[in-house]
Order: structure tokens, then C-alpha cells, then sequence
């Protein structure tokens, strides 16, 4: 008798969970919003605390992006829909050899303190991050600019080592010249054909005299170029935007204030979400997603959207037997992907066939071809090949929602090729991290990959190259590297993706990593926000905002 | 009376040393690279991880490093986060938020259970002492994220009485729900407490004596049998107090209150070892002087508690 009272009061809270889901959501017209209210209304997004100062060059986390990404418009920015590069401060980057780049500005633009965006804007911010003392967070997206070893000499022991890193020899990188007002040349140390579309990212952004002047004040009240321009700041509670009627650029947005609030934690934001008092989450908590109970608490509100997110697996290279490339084949095509997706993620992920995201320039359908497709005969007789015998190995860290999957794709292979697969959890993603960077693996692991830029070269270069930064399992094939660099040279972008798509060829025939799935996110939008966009990084696109 | 005072605070010094120093060793013991994800997905360039680790003393021994940051303290600098942001700003736009909901907490579950407790001691195996006996097991039965969720779900989303979250401000009347669900759990402590101290009592010679004495039935609870009984509550709700100030993060993550627990929560993931040690010396300090005051008390309660 008491045991069964205890259980009924227990359920109680979840019985009225259950039926407190069955409410909500309601239909909204997308028929376009209201010009005059969307001229003076105030949006708010969620947001997590910035790591580190307001400045672009030493931002490279989401936090601190999605302030400084309204704030700034560099040289290129990104197409929210295709995700193409497209010219933005810049008229023209040209170059005829793929190693030094004209830049002309366009004319106008000024920084929210009135003061005219000038080629030495760019040029000045760009030495400023690139410079070792400086230890900004972005220093490294410089280091194919030539000069930039003179700036940022490479610790020889690395940071952990008892050396110093040697002084740098020169304050400035020799391969940017100011020409004019609004001309700057660009030399690479080597040629590198995509660089302009590299040049989206934020740590690109111009920087206006007053940073040099007094780098504590703009810290305190950081000033760009973009279309809303800083108005205050409460740390750890809310950043505060407005819109910035001078902005010269096409992503002009309609709305006037925009309200970054950090919430303690998803599950909170997304209670103000579905109650309508928060107009944008990126990302939905895990227990909305959870049997899809989002599409009964928002309704039409939830926005999907495919990120620039691969899943994969790395082998690696320095533990026998996993440098055996027909083990990887047989692996690859053991795993039903099509099943995975459907059954564990209910369709939020798309199998891969490539090893490069379908959203970037460059992408090849079916690239990775027969190596990632289910195919349990042909996996059994590359397994025969590579006369593997014992038991596979799985890492992953478990605290990303990824022991699920982990376990599904071992049982898979397991089932096709017969041999014992077992999963090894790691607590963090740090810990994971930091055992990956340290080449300390004992099986195969997760790996993933989220592109910098939209370009076939971000997915090959740092994960195949021979030594690349993110080479983590230490992959090393002489054809490919070969391919890489002739690609790096190719005089267009368009001769480039060639040689790319060539050399992305010979890395399936080695498989060192296995392409899963792409992901795709699902975020909110309240009721009040007729028209709103999910870019590929999941940010709310402002210049699409509108107000019913 | 005061040599008892002064001596309770010198054994502080000791017990605040030690506990912050714990803290300042296991907030970097804890494995894993407190430079992971300060960068986004990729690893830091070497030479922020070489600025930031000067700054933080991070290449000294732990003691010297521990050392450092004493001085500093007594200094009156707290330092300052990776972000650059003072600590000890931290620490003044947290705590009042959280102090508020402490408070509130405090009050709610001070009168709701010490009357439940009252009248259920009072009327001894009868329907409201049942009543209580049974509401108080309810709540004592469900944890705390299990109330606060669907608190904020049935009253906050579906009938939309209350805002889902707190806003930024985090005035008293936006704290009263969540310290309603802060105090849940303590409340019912505090009533079945309250009850049985009550129902001990209530046979307790004195309280014969002051019956046959003719005194009226309202004095002799209030003043004679509730005085008495109050001491083991009072415990209760001093560290009870303390435990509010720190341990709210659950509460604080369902409604957004943006104050202490959640920060330590979140600098402790991020390692933020100034900013963590900051908060819980604090923390401390709060703590030991809630258990000094409750001593004190003591003293007010029951005239036989005499501290020399």
C-alpha cells in the first residue's frame, strides 16, 4: 500500500509534464511582417558569456562571434542561404598567380564613430593580431601571409616546453602594403587560390584608430563597420546592439535594437522561447529535441537548417593494426548509415558521401563512392584482405550525446564483419581532446569537423595534408600532399576545386577517416518574428528579420 | 560574552585558509586542459596559451601560485577572468541576486514551515497534522528541478500567469517563485522539525508548570514552548541560509536568476580558477558567520545557554 502511493505521487510531475506538452505551438502566417513595426523593435537572441575581450582578432568562440558578427563586415562575408563568398567592404580582390592579392575597398564606409573604413584599417588590425606578444586567438589564420614567422615566431618546444618563444623580429608582416586610401596588396609566403573566400571570417575584420589609440576603451565599447553597432554591455546578464543607419553594406537590418541575453542555461531560454518573451535560440535543449517535442511546443517556429558540420571517425595511424587501409574500407562499409541517422537521430542527420560538407564550394556528390556505403559482402572481403583478427576499438566522449550512436555504429560493425567491437567512453570533450591532440588513442575516434570556410580546401588541407594542424591521426600519403599543393597554386579558384576534388579522390581510396553524417540543427524563433533565417553556423540572419 | 565572539572568529582564519586553499588545488587538479574550448573548436595559438598562463602564475607550483593569489586577496584584487572582466564585479552583480533569493527562500520556508509545524505538533494524530504529515512527504519526495520545471511549465508557459524566467534585474517580487521552489524541500524539513520539537515539548515540566500557573493557552505556546523548541529549527534554516547562497544552481538554471550558483557551476567547466576560489571564499565566509550568528541565538532562545 505505501509502496504503491509512493509511486503514484512520484508520477504525478510527469503525468503533468505529458500533458503540458500537448499545448502550444499555434500557426503563424508567414506572410511577411509590418514595415513600421518592424522600423523600431527590439529583438532578442540568446547567448552564452564571450571567453574573451570584445575584440575580433581574439575571437575565435560562439559567444563572442555572435556579438562581434553584427558588429563588423570584412572584405568577404558568406551568402546565408548557399554559403557562397561574396564581396562585401571589398570592390575587388584580384590576383593573377595566386600569391599576391589586390584589395580595392569600397568607398564610404565608415566606423560607427564616424571615422572612413581605409585600407589601413585592415592592414593595422591585421598586424595587430598577427603579432606574438599580442597572444590573440586568432594570430594563426594569419600565418599564410608572408612575414608572418618574423611576427610570430614558432616556439620550438611549444607552449608546454621550458623555452621561451623567441622575440619576434619585426612588428609588421612585409606581405601587406598600404597602396592608397582604399588599395592594399596582399602577399602569401606561398600561393594559396581559395585565400579571398578564407577572408569571411570575423579575425579579418578592419579595426578603427581609436583601438591603437586605447585598446582598454575599446574593450570597453568596442567599435566596428557592420550594421549594428555597440550600445552597452552587463556582464554575464545582456549585450545591447542598435542598428547602425549609416551602414553602407547589402545586409542592412530592419529592426532597431538587438538584445543578446545570456541565459544559465539552455533548458531556461527555451522556457522563454515557447512562452514568446525570447525571439531566437540557435540550438534547441536536448529535452525538446527528444522526441521531436518541439514540433508540438513551437509549431512552425522551429527552424531547420543543415550546419557546416561533419561527423566522422579517425583511424589512428601510429597503433597497429589501424593504419591498415583495407581495415578501414571494411570498417567504412560496415556501417549502415542510412539506419544510424533514422533510427538514433530521427532524420537530423544526413549520411555522408563525401569527405567534404555538400554546402561548400568544391563538393562532389558521392566522392567517398562505394567506401561509405552500407555493404556488408564486399566489407567482409576487405576485412579478409587486411587480415584483421581480435577486437576494434571505439572512443568517443560521451558527454555531447555521442555514446549512442558510438555504440550503434560498433554493434553495426559488428554484425557485418563478425569481429568483437567494443565502445570506450571518455568523460569529456576535453579530455577526448586533449588524448586525440597527444596522440594517445588506443582505437578508432570520433573526430569531427566544423569548416572555417566554405571551401573544399578547409576540409583536405588540415585534416590530410602530411604535419596539417588537425592531422590528428597522422595520416601521410605523398600523392595527396602533392595534389594539395599543385590545388594551392591553381591560378583560379575554379582550377583549384579540380585539383581538390582529385585529391579528395585519392584520399577515399586510403579512407583514414570515415565520413558519417552532416548535421543538420534545429532552432526557434518566437511567434512575433514573421521572417527569420538560420545561417549554416545556426546564427539568426538580422538583415532577414521581420516584425508582424 | 564578546571573548566567546572574538574567539569564534580567529578559529575563521584557520578554517577559511584551508577551505580556499582546497579549493584553489582541485579547481586546477581537476583533469583536462583549461584551454580547451577557450578558442572555439581548435586548440589555442601557443602564444596565448604562454600569455595566459603568466598571467594566472600558471607555471609556478600550486603553492606559489596559491600564495600569490593570497596576497593579492588581502590586497583587496580578487584579479580578473580571462575575459578580462574583474572579479570582484563579478562577485558585486551576482550576490545581491543571490542573496535576494536566499532571503526570499529564508522567509517563505521559515513561516509556511514553522506554521505547518506548529499546528500539526499542536494537534497531535489529528486531520491537519496528517495533512501536513502527508504534504510534507510529497515534497520531500520530489527533487527540486522536478518542482521548478513544472512550476515555470503549468504557471509560466501554459497559463502564463507568472514570466517563465526572471529578467535581468531580479527584483524580490520576480524571486518569489523560484524561492517558493528554492524552499520547497527545506520547508518540509523545517515543518516535520518544527512538529516533532513541538510535540516533545509540549510535556516538558515548564510547560506544566506555566498551565498551572493559569497562564493563557496563547502565551504559553508562543512565548514558553515555541522559544524552546525553536532551537533545533533555527540550525536548521542558519545553514540552511548558507546552503542557498551556493547551492542554487538548479533553481537558478530553471528560471535564469543570474547569480552565484550557476557562475561557480559554469567558471568551474571553464576553469576559471580566480573567479571560482573568489566566490567560494565567500561563500565561506557567509557560512561561518550564519553558524556564529545561530550560535548566538542560542543564547536569546534559552536563557540556560550561556557562553562565557
Amino acid at each position: 500500500m505505501r509502496r504503491s502511493r509512493w509511486i503514484s505521487l512520484s508520477a504525478m510531475p510527469v503525468a503533468l509534464a505529458l500533458v503540458a506538452t500537448g499545448c502550444g505551438g499555434g500557426g503563424g502566417d508567414n506572410a511577411g511582417g509590418d514595415a513600421a513595426a518592424t522600423a523600431d523593435a527590439t529583438i532578442t537572441i540568446n547567448e552564452t558569456e564571450p571567453e574573451n575581450p570584445l575584440v575580433p582578432g581574439n575571437t575565435t568562440e560562439a559567444g563572442g562571434s555572435r556579438v562581434l558578427d553584427p558588429m563588423f563586415t570584412g572584405l568577404v562575408e558568406y551568402d546565408p542561404q548557399t554559403y557562397a563568398a561574396s564581396n562585401a567592404m571589398a570592390e575587388s580582390i584580384d590576383t593573377t598567380d595566386s600569391k599576391v592579392f589586390t584589395v580595392k575597398l569600397k568607398k564610404g564606409w565608415k566606423f560607427h564613430d564616424g571615422t572612413e573604413v581605409k585600407a589601413k584599417n585592415f592592414v593595422d588590425a591585421w598586424n595587430w593580431t598577427a603579432y606574438g606578444p599580442n597572444a590573440t586567438q586568432g594570430a594563426s589564420f594569419f600565418s599564410k601571409i608572408q612575414g608572418y614567422s618574423d611576427v610570430h615566431p614558432d616556439d620550438p618546444d611549444g607552449a608546454d616546453g621550458p623555452q621561451p618563444a623567441p622575440e619576434p623580429t619585426a612588428k609588421e608582416m612585409s606581405g601587406l602594403k598600404v597602396i592608397d586610401d582604399h588599395t592594399f596588396e596582399i602577399t602569401l609566403a606561398a600561393p594559396f587560390s581559395v585565400f579571398p573566400v578564407t577572408l569571411g571570417y570575423e579575425v579579418f575584420s578592419p579595426m578603427p584608430d581609436s583601438f591603437f589609440a586605447d585598446q582598454k576603451a575599446f574593450e570597453a565599447h568596442p567599435i566596428g563597420n557592420g550594421p549594428m553597432k555597440f550600445v552597452s554591455r552587463q556582464v554575464g546578464t545582456e549585450i545591447r546592439l542598435t542598428r547602425f543607419d549609416d551602414y553602407q553594406g547589402e545586409d542592412k537590418v530592419k529592426f532597431k535594437d538587438l538584445v543578446l541575453k545570456v541565459y544559465q542555461s539552455r533548458e531556461s531560454a527555451y522556457a522563454d522561447l515557447v512562452s514568446g518573451s525570447l525571439d531566437y535560440l540557435e540550438e534547441l535543449p536536448a529535452n525538446a529535441l527528444a522526441g521531436k517535442k518541439y514540433e508540438a511546443d513551437l509549431g512552425d517556429r522551429a527552424i531547420v537548417r543543415d550546419t557546416l558540420q561533419l561527423q566522422s571517425v579517425t583511424f589512428p595511424y601510429y597503433v597497429k593494426p589501424y593504419d591498415n587501409t583495407d581495415l578501414h574500407k571494411a570498417v567504412s562499409m560496415a556501417i549502415n548509415r542510412e539506419e544510424i541517422t533514422q533510427r538514433i537521430f530521427e532524420g537530423t542527420r544526413t549520411p555522408a558521401d563525401a569527405f567534404v560538407h555538400p554546402l561548400t564550394d568544391g563538393y562532389q556528390k558521392g566522392a567517398c563512392g562505394e567506401y561509405c556505403t552500407y555493404n556488408p559482402t564486399k566489407a567482409k572481403e576487405y576485412l579478409a584482405k587486411s587480415g584483421f583478427t581480435g577486437q576494434l576499438k571505439l572512443q568517443s566522449n560521451t558527454d555531447g550525446g555521442h555514446q549512442e550512436w558510438a555504440e550503434a555504429v560498433c554493434n553495426s560493425v559488428k554484425n557485418a564483419l563478425g569481429v568483437d567491437c567494443v565502445f570506450e567512453p571518455l568523460t569529456s570533450f576535453a579530455e577526448h581532446r586533449q588524448k586525440v591532440n597527444a596522440h594517445e588513442m588506443t582505437g578508432i575516434y570520433r573526430s569531427g569537423w566544423l569548416a572555417d570556410y566554405p571551401s573544399i580546401e578547409n576540409w583536405l588541407t588540415p585534416l590530410y595534408r602530411t604535419g596539417a594542424s588537425s592531422n590528428d591521426g597522422l595520416y601521410s600519403n605523398p600523392a595527396v600532399d602533392a595534389k594539395l599543393a599543385e590545388a594551392d597554386q591553381a591560378p583560379s579558384k575554379e582550377a583549384a576545386n579540380a585539383l581538390y576534388r582529385e585529391a579528395e579522390k585519392l584520399i577515399a581510396e586510403d579512407m583514414p577517416a570515415i565520413p558519417l553524417w552532416t548535421q543538420k540543427n534545429v532552432a526557434g524563433r518566437s511567434e512575433r518574428l514573421k521572417n527569420a533565417q538560420s545561417d549554416p553556423q545556426r546564427n539568426l540572419v538580422l538583415s532577414s528579420v521581420e516584425i508582424g | 560574552m564578546g571573548r566567546y565572539v572574538l574567539r569564534r572568529l580567529l578559529q575563521m582564519v584557520p578554517v577559511l585558509l584551508g577551505t580556499t586553499f582546497l579549493i584553489y588545488v582541485m579547481v586546477w587538479a581537476v583533469p583536462g586542459d583549461p584551454f580547451a574550448g577557450k578558442c572555439g573548436e581548435r586548440a589555442c595559438p601557443d602564444a596565448y596559451i604562454t600569455e595566459m598562463r603568466e598571467r594566472f602564475n600558471l607555471d609556478d607550483p600550486v603553492i606559489v601560485q596559491y600564495g600569490k593569489y593570497m596576497l593579492n586577496l588581502l590586497s583587496g584584487d580578487f584579479g580578473e577572468t580571462s575575459s578580462g572582466v574583474q572579479v570582484i564585479d563579478r562577485i558585486a552583480d551576482t550576490f545581491p541576486v543571490t542573496l535576494r533569493l536566499a532571503l526570499v527562500a529564508l522567509v517563505i520556508e521559515a513561516v509556511i514551515g514553522i506554521t505547518a509545524g506548529i499546528v500539526s505538533g499542536l494537534r497531535n494524530r489529528g486531520f491537519l497534522d496528517s495533512l501536513v504529515l502527508v504534504s510534507t512527504l510529497f515534497l520531500i519526495s520530489i527533487p527540486v528541478f522536478v518542482t521548478g520545471s513544472v512550476i515555470q511549465l503549468v504557471f509560466g508557459i501554459q497559463w502564463g500567469v507568472i514570466p517563465p524566467t526572471v529578467s535581468s534585474k531580479a527584483t524580490f517580487g520576480e524571486l518569489i517563485v523560484p524561492g517558493f521552489v528554492l524552499a520547497s524541500l527545506s520547508m518540509a524539513y523545517v515543518a516535520r522539525l518544527t512538529r516533532s520539537s513541538i510535540a516533545e515539548n509540549r510535556r516538558a515540566d515548564y510547560v506544566r508548570t506555566a498551565l498551572a500557573k493559569g497562564l493563557p493557552q496563547r502565551r504559553v505556546v508562543g512565548v514558553h514552548l515555541l522559544r524552546n523548541s525553536l532551537i533545533p529549527v533555527i540550525t536548521f534554516l542558519g545553514t540552511d541560509l548558507g546552503s542557498f547562497l551556493g547551492g542554487a544552481i538548479v533553481t537558478e538554471g530553471i528560471f535564469n536568476v543570474p547569480g552565484v550558483g550557476g557562475l561557480i557551476f559554469r567558471s568551474i567547466q571553464t576553469k576559471e580558477g580566480a573567479l571560482v576560489t573568489g566566490l567560494v571564499t565567500l561563500l565561506v565566509l557567509a557560512y561561518l558567520v550564519m553558524t556564529l550568528l545561530v550560535d548566538l541565538l542560542y543564547a536569546v532562545l534559552d536563557p540556560r545557554i550561556r557562553y562565557e
